[in-house]
């Protein structure tokens, strides 16, 4: 195992990703799901700022604050809603949720 | 030292990730990806981001997920509510199978990006270099994500009320 | 003078369109326009062509032989690419005769009109059907080319259509209207395949153009080219005649076509519309003379239908039928002519039929007006005492069509028939034969009509008391243009009095040119033996003796036919009826003209009912058509159905779509 460089931090946030998709494609609990998001948003997160620091460009770490910040924002108004989707339908199973079909 | 650590905090990481999306209960799943969270935090500091990795875990780890716990606590699901109708075993190896071919499809191509040896500055990722870049370049949307915020608990409040 | 051509056709146009705006205008209201209006836009516009018209001919005469030659260009009609058609007008001396006839006849019997339709609701919509009618026809006859030709043929056939099918209200009329369209149509097809075939020649030499003065030009310096299909165009033409000129096999329409009034069989069905077809082969005679086998067809068809519809004239009871298949007959003489190459002889001949068989018809219908309505002469008889000029002028008539001299009839029937038996054709016994029938079908012409005469106005009194009440001699409006027709029906035969009897035969003379010298006739001083032969062309000489017998022959057949009449219906009224049960089925067939209408319906028209129903309806309509425009809708359908399913509602289905479109979209990106 040499020095790590870039490829590592992106091959680890690719594996990030990619797990977080396959948490939203085969959970059924809508937290579940919501959680699977954001660690998804952290996997963008850690790519942003690899790249920041291996271009000494300081951007990457500004994205990465309004990622963060849009997640805050985010997480509220999803949680709000599943909240109110608990209250009407008592369930939390994506499954049960089939309102928007014709 | 680096690489030691690195693959530590990576570990944790992926563990913590595996973790998330394979427990049941979603208070587990909640913690999991906490410690997720404070792995990356480590990540982000040994990438020379001070200000990402203070932000990571006062704001992610310390309000985020604290948020999602307490969701998940006010929901208080009881066992049969948990209870998820479970995948054909042929699609999740499936599935599997196809995220992890992305992934290293995805690690491929981002290994094709060239490497250079970068100079950084002198207070690369500290909070002024950060702070300052916010307030000159980048000033607009540091304006237009307050509002986001704004709008965002305005929007909060409006649905879990139970009466308007 | 050429400047006021159009004015001829045009009258009779805006009267009828001033007349239909006027019987627009009162179509809902109880009573109609003021018929004195009416009648007088309707009968001062054929009279205003026929007053042009003798002007122009006064003109024409003044001018020298070779120049008497009228044309008038309105506008450009047809401007594509090689096809040059002109809305162009042209009178000589054929079509100056043609126009005098149309005019002249049509002028009284329109006059007559008045006095048949008078109390009619329909009234302003006749004469406005009339007035087109007037406009058609001479627009046909007036044609500088095929195209405006074929413009005005159609024309007089929708006229045709509107005025039998005139009182509609009658299913039975408007039948026999859609009858004579659809025959005529048949016709008129053929017609369109030889004009066409004209054309297609044309462009092979490098000329394209229907206009006739051009034609004649092109065949002139063609004869190779032209005379190769000739033949075929030549037939092509004479169908759409057949058509038309209710010849065999396509004159199923014209018996029927007395569901109309009787000015219209008199005007339309008689002196003008029928004659279209004789009228067109005269005028292409320059392309009949390269096809001497299209010609023997003609003539042969023409004698053919002569006698055979002779034959039918028989057992008519109703009288408007005798005269229409003596019509039919009378035409085939003058194609027969024609067909010979006589083409002088039969324009002749169709000049004096227009004005006897015109008498004939107005006058039936003066007796048709005084019985009420009753046209079964069964029902008749003994006329002559309550309608004296209704009864005079038809028997002038009937004498004129029997052949008796010095009347019209006998001087143009006995040029046909001269002209028959002396023209050299091939076979060579054809001319004989064709005289034969033609022969006998005077004799038989004299008999019917003379048959018709004194079962309706001699003989024993058959009328029903109520229509006796009504029985009186028709108002002057009507009996003054009989006296007219019966004039003419007199003195037309001088103008063409034949040179073996001391005539100068003014008419053929008159038409010479046009012929151009091909015209076979027995003329004055114009004779062109070089062309014809020693045979047709001289004036005296040793072929007078024939030609006296000859005349001699069809007097006395004529004469016999009118004393078989008189013998069966006058001396001995009986006789008929036992001659008749002698004959039984022989008679029944003759009395059903021969079936002809049934055949023609079990083999054409139930077939095509079939073909209309079963396969153009059922299969290509509702199987292919229908089938093309729901399946667009249906598959529509099938498609959203399809597409809907993606529309499942599982949140978890949509963020697989999502992932797999931002795969793909990154992998483009990244490629």
């Amino acid at each position: 195992m040499g020095p790590v460089g870039m490829h590592h931090y992106l091959a680890l946030s690719a594996i990030l990703f990619f797990l977080g998709v396959f948490g939203v494609l085969f959970r059924r609990n809508l937290i579940v799901i919501f959680m699977s998001i954001e660690l998804m948003l952290n996997a963008a997160n850690l790519t942003f700022v690899t790249f920041a620091r291996y271009t000494g460009n300081m951007d990457g770490h500004v994205i990465a604050f309004f990622v963060m910040a849009l997640a805050a924002a985010e997480a509220g108004i999803g949680l709000a809603i599943l909240v109110m989707v608990f209250r009407n339908r008592a369930t939390v199973q994506a499954d049960d949720l089939v309102m928007m079909r014709d | 030292m680096e690489t030691v650590l690195f693959y530590i905090f990576a570990v944790l990481t992926v563990a913590g990730g595996v973790a998330m999306v394979s427990l049941r209960n979603p208070l587990s799943g909640a913690f999991a990806l906490v410690m997720s969270m404070v792995g990356l935090a480590a990540l982000y500091a040994m990438l020379h981001a001070e200000f990402v990795f203070i932000l990571q875990v006062l704001v992610y780890a310390g309000a985020i997920m604290v948020l999602v716990i307490f969701t998940i606590m006010l929901l208080n699901l009881n066992r049969e509510e948990l209870h998820e109708v479970p995948v054909s075993r042929i699609r999740l190896l499936v599935m599997g199978a196809v995220c992890a071919g992305l992934a290293w499809a995805a690690v491929r191509v981002l290994d094709q990006v060239p490497q250079a040896k970068v100079e950084m500055v002198a207070d690369f990722g500290s909070i002024e270099a950060v702070g300052r870049l916010m307030l000159t370049d980048f000033l607009y949307p540091f304006e237009v994500i307050s509002l986001v915020l704004l709008v965002a608990i305005a929007g909060v409040v409006l649905l879990a009320k139970r009466r308007i | 003078m050429e400047r006021y051509l159009w004015i001829i056709p045009f009258a009779p146009l805006l009267g009828a369109i001033v007349n239909g705006k006027l019987a627009a205008l009162y179509a809902r209201r109880e009573k109609g326009p003021p018929e004195w209006v009416v009648s007088l836009v309707g009968c001062a516009a054929p009279i205003l062509s026929f007053l042009v018209a003798a002007a122009l001919f006064v003109q024409m005469r003044a001018a020298p032989a070779s120049e008497r030659l009228f044309t008038q260009t309105l506008y450009t009609w047809i401007a594509a690419g090689p096809v040059q058609v002109d809305f162009a007008f042209m009178v000589d001396a054929l079509a100056m005769v043609m126009v005098l006839v149309v005019t002249g006849v049509g002028s009284i019997i329109h006059v007559y009109s008045v006095g048949y339709m008078h109390g009619d609701r329909g009234y302003a919509r006749y004469f406005a059907y009339l007035n087109l009618f007037m406009f058609s026809m001479l627009t046909l006859v007036m044609a500088k080319n095929l195209p405006l030709l074929f413009v005005g043929w159609e024309g007089v056939g929708l006229c045709s259509y509107l005025l039998i099918g005139f009182w509609y209200r009658d299913i039975a009329n408007a039948a026999a209207g859609k009858k004579a369209f659809i025959v005529n149509r048949v016709g008129d097809f053929a017609f369109l395949l030889g004009m066409f075939l004209i054309f297609v020649t044309t462009q092979r030499v490098g000329h394209p153009t229907l206009d006739v003065p051009a034609l004649r030009a092109l065949v002139g310096e063609h004869p190779q080219v032209f005379g190769g299909i000739a033949t075929a165009a030549c037939l092509l033409l004479f169908v759409g005649a057949t058509g038309k000129s209710a010849q065999i096999p396509l004159y199923v329409w014209l018996p029927d076509a007395m569901a109309g009034p009787t000015p219209v069989s008199a005007l339309i069905h008689a002196a003008t519309m029928v004659t279209a077809g004789v009228y067109m082969i005269a005028r292409m005679s320059f392309l009949y003379d390269l096809a001497p086998a299209a010609m023997a067809v003609v003539a042969t068809i023409g004698a053919a239908t002569a006698i055979f519809a002779a034959s039918i004239g028989f057992a008519q009871r109703d009288i408007k039928r005798v005269l229409a298949y003596s019509t039919v007959s009378q035409l085939g003489y003058m194609f027969m002519a024609v067909g010979v190459g006589a083409y002088g002889a039969g324009i002749f001949h169709l000049m004096t039929h227009a004005f006897f068989k015109a008498c004939l018809f107005l006058g039936s219908g003066s007796v048709i007006h005084a019985m009420s309505g009753e046209q079964d002469m069964f029902r008749m008889g003994g006329l002559a005492k309550t309608m004296k000029v209704t009864a005079a002028t038809f028997l002038i008539a009937s004498l004129a069509i029997a052949g008796v001299p010095p009347l019209a009839g006998f001087v143009s029937k006995d040029e046909i028939l001269w002209m028959t038996f002396s023209t050299p054709l091939q076979p060579p016994w054809l001319p004989y034969l064709l005289w034969a029938v033609a022969f006998v079908a005077a004799g038989m012409t004299a008999f019917y009509v003379f048959r018709a005469v004194f079962l309706t106005f001699y003989g024993e009194d058959r009328v029903s008391a109520e229509a006796k009440h009504h029985l009186h001699e028709s108002p002057a409006m009507m009996t003054v243009p009989l006296v007219l027709l019966a004039a003419g029906s007199v003195l037309a035969g001088f103008l063409g009095w034949p040179a073996a009897l001391r005539g100068g035969n003014w008419f053929h003379n008159w038409l010479a040119p046009v012929f151009g010298g091909h015209d076979a006739g027995h003329g004055g001083e114009h004779a062109l033996a070089d062309v014809v032969g020693p045979v047709a062309a001289s004036a005296g000489g040793h072929d007078a003796t024939v030609e006296y017998a000859l005349m001699a022959l069809s007097v006395a057949i004529g004469l016999a036919g009118i004393f078989m009449a008189y013998r069966l219906y006058i001396k001995n009224p009986a006789l008929p009826a036992r001659i008749t049960a002698r004959l039984g089925r022989f008679y029944r067939m003759v009395f059903n003209k021969y079936y002809v209408d049934e055949i023609y319906e079990h083999t054409i028209v139930r077939p095509g009912y079939g073909l209309s129903d079963k396969v153009m309806f059922r299969f290509v309509d509702m199987g292919i058509i229908e089938g093309i425009v729901n399946g667009l809708g249906i598959t529509a359908r099938l498609v959203g159905a399809t597409v809907r399913l993606f529309q499942s509602g599982v949140i978890r289905t949509y963020a697989f779509f999502l992932l797999l479109g931002f795969v793909l979209i990154v992998w483009r990106m990244v490629r």
